[in-house]
């Protein structure tokens, strides 16, 4: 019981710090942020445990060629908005700080990250990056924030299974029907094998899975401010009525309903999964377990294509006193070298459009796969976006949890209130 | 005997003017007065900083729009409105409650339990008692962790073992399959953690009732239920008190073990209002909603423990 009391004291000193903080001028300075320093300053880079191996990949390059240099602090995924909110609060942001690029219009509209606008327009790359982390980044006009990191969700199936089943391993489905019937002549096989699994009790899992087969199908899932949900459409019912129906039937994985994430890329490794939805980043991941696996885009109900574009954005902490030093390793992260020989090389999305394909990414025809989506996806744009969809106790989990295991119906339309009002909240 | 009686009556009186036997007095108190202020300094200086600034800026927080960074903006009585509105602050409120009942009661009966049964030094006690107090020395968060993994049906034992000997069939998730099953995960996690130093300081309590009063009662003929009613309960009251105020408090305040094994889950059904403190705060980032949650827990948690300590303590005088 004491920690729990310790809980609260620790909140109350975040607290306390903060008002301290609160009553003195915003002190951080920078130099002219359009042209970067290279002078030996040591610079922090925090961000999610997901992604840390990306943003490690670009400081060792960075540092390796710069005077710089980029120390990277990871945090676990969970606790991260809130280590970076007690951080602002105590004015004690890192020097740099990446974040999921659905929250990045949140931490810009509280100015967390300082304006890099001009500095930004003067780079020659703001219309070679990733559009939809751009946006993410830019609050009433002013860029806040940069891509870090691309990673988009596709359907991942299991090669061998397939053959086992009878199913060309070469023919992944093209429709979200044939996804089901592809599942399910998988779960046939069964012993420990499933058709299919998915992220049940897990906001995040389901709309970076879910969603793309809505926009595939012509349908929205937010308005274009990203202030009204429109999850009560007859895209979003059909989407989620059929992974319903697999769950149902025990093709999807009992452990469906209760994944919240933690052990979602575990299902995939272990094997026994015939073809699910995941981000692309874990081909890689489930491949190194001696899982042969194919790729596909994922589909609308009748066909179409679509891609959840996630990642991580980031920008330079507000209160940082190394702006200008700072602002020379975002701008080098955005180069064409960084790009190719860091993320391409290494397998990853480029988050430049115009980079797409190079020299790494055509000796494997799925990275290509993986990169085309780009210009198909969507990165959907909230200021409230954690609270409303990702959070364990937002209105969207709460909605999702009915349309698959309650009243449908009655969940997508309450729902549709409940998030429409969350996302209207200042 | 009397002579000695006459004499002692017959010393002479100090001579001292009765002023001076005032203002001596007057300075050895203010002596002694500030001794004492300066015994209690450091913890009024720790508490002053560490409880009762952060106290009070938490109420100033409470009545002002709080952004991370920039200046606050004063705007009463907003934040204290929207708590009505926040239909999650509604569960969590009744979700708090009715663990609190619960684990107030299952903790209150184990901890007395075990109390009981090593009150006395018999063989094996010693062992017994280190064996009910060890959970305490591991961190809760720690001990929550090591729940979420022996409960897992993944990667713990517990569901296999339970297989095997054929008490549950096919897949079973314990910390969010259903509401029932998540809330008892939990109870059985803060009953193994917190049982064995609720019933150290039961122990305590138990100890410091003399051995005479049970001899009286014994000789008086009384049963063992007629002891322990008449004798151990009344005698045990102080200790009560202050067992039942950690424990509701500790309950009302709950928020490592939801936030590590349940996530609030499933469908919200193990929400605390802790949790919807923290949401607020660090995934809104409405540091000023917290804040006025915060304040109006805090009210209630004073005044429960306030009519709770003046019950138990008017019964027992």
């Amino acid at each position: 019981m004491r920690s729990r009391r310790q809980l609260v004291a620790t909140v109350a000193a975040v607290l306390l710090t903060a008002a301290l903080g609160a009553c003195t001028d915003k002190e951080a300075t920078g130099g002219d942020s359009t042209a970067g320093v290279d002078d030996g300053a040591a610079l922090t880079l925090w961000t999610r445990a997901a992604t840390e191996s990306v943003s490690k990949a670009y400081a060792d390059a960075y540092n390796a060629k710069h005077k710089n240099k980029v120390t990277v602090t990871a945090y676990p995924n969970e606790e991260y908005p809130a280590k970076l909110a007690s951080a602002a609060g105590a004015k004690a942001l890192p020097d740099l700080f990446a974040t999921d690029v659905v929250f990045a219009p949140q931490y810009a509209s509280q100015g967390l990250w300082a304006d890099i606008t001009a500095g930004f327009a003067a780079s020659g790359v703001k219309d070679k990056v990733s559009p939809g982390h751009v946006r993410a980044g830019t609050w009433e006009g002013k860029t806040y924030a940069v891509p870090h990191t691309v990673d988009m969700s596709v359907m991942l199936y299991n090669k061998d299974l397939y053959t086992k089943a009878g199913l060309d391993p070469e023919k992944p489905p093209t429709t979200m029907k044939e996804f089901a019937e592809h599942a399910r002549k998988i779960d046939k096989l069964g012993g420990d094998v499933n058709g299919t699994y998915f992220g049940g009790n897990c906001g995040g899992c389901v709309e970076f899975t879910f969603w793309p087969s809505v926009w595939a199908a012509g349908g929205d899932v937010l308005d274009d401010k990203g202030a009204n949900a429109k999850i009560d459409s007859k895209e979003m019912a059909d989407v989620f009525a059929l992974y319903r129906a697999l769950y149902d039937e025990k093709v999807a994985a009992p452990a469906s309903k209760d994944e919240a994430g933690p052990t979602w890329l575990g299902a995939l490794q272990s094997g026994k999964i015939g073809i699910a939805p995941g981000p692309s980043v874990w081909l890689g991941l489930i491949e190194e377990k001696g899982v042969k696996m194919g790729v596909a885009p994922i589909t609308g109900m009748d066909g179409g294509e679509s891609t959840f574009i996630g990642g991580d954005s980031i920008g330079i902490g507000a209160t940082s006193t190394k702006q200008a030093q700072a602002w020379d390793f975002l701008n080098w992260t955005m180069s064409e070298e960084a790009q190719v020989e860091v993320i391409a090389k290494n397998k990853g999305v480029p988050i430049r459009t115009d980079l797409a394909s190079n020299k790494y990414s055509s000796a494997d025809p799925r990275i290509v796969t993986i990169n085309s989506l780009v210009a198909k996806g969507k990165t959907p744009y909230a200021k409230n976006f954690n609270a409303s969809f990702n959070d364990p106790q937002s209105p969207w989990l709460q909605t999702v949890r009915g349309a698959l295991f309650g009243d449908a119906a009655k969940s997508l339309t309450d729902g549709n209130s409940a998030i429409s009002k969350s996302l209207q909240q200042s | 005997m009397p002579t000695t009686v006459q004499r002692s009556s017959q010393r002479p009186l100090p001579a001292w003017p009765a002023a001076e036997a005032a203002r001596r007095k007057g300075g050895r108190a203010r002596r002694r007065s500030l001794v004492g202020a300066a015994y209690a300094a450091p913890t009024a200086v720790m508490v002053g900083l560490f409880f009762v600034a952060p106290l009070l800026l938490v109420v100033w927080m409470s009545v002002n729009r709080w952004p991370l960074l920039g200046a606050p903006t004063f705007n009463l009585p907003d934040n204290y409105a929207h708590i009505a509105d926040n239909q999650l602050v509604g569960s969590a409120v009744w979700f708090t409650l009715k663990y609190t009942v619960l684990m107030t009661v299952l903790l209150f009966s184990l901890a007395f339990g075990l109390a009981l049964l090593v009150q006395n030094r018999r063989r094996g006690v010693g062992f017994l008692r280190t064996a009910f107090f060890l959970p305490m020395a591991v961190g809760f968060a720690s001990a929550s962790l090591l729940f979420l993994g022996l409960l897992s049906d993944e990667i713990g034992p517990v569901s296999d073992a339970l297989r095997a000997i054929g008490l549950v069939d096919g897949y079973v998730s314990w910390t969010s399959g259903s509401s029932a099953s998540a809330l008892g995960s939990t109870m059985v996690l803060v009953l193994w953690r917190f049982a064995g130093f609720n019933m150290l300081i039961m122990l305590t309590g138990l100890q410091a009732i003399p051995v005479e009063v049970y001899e009286a009662a014994r000789i008086d003929g009384a049963s063992r239920w007629q002891t322990f009613r008449r004798v151990t309960l009344p005698l045990m009251r102080p200790t009560i008190a202050l067992v039942l105020t950690l424990m509701i408090t500790g309950s009302v305040l709950a928020f490592d073990q939801f936030w590590i094994l349940t996530r609030g889950g499933p469908d919200n059904s193990t929400t605390s209002l802790v949790m919807v403190i923290y949401r607020e705060a660090f995934i809104k980032l409405d540091l000023g909603s917290a804040a006025a949650i915060s304040v109006a827990l805090l009210a209630v948690l004073v005044v429960v423990n306030i009519v709770q300590l003046g019950v138990l303590r008017r019964r027992s005088s």
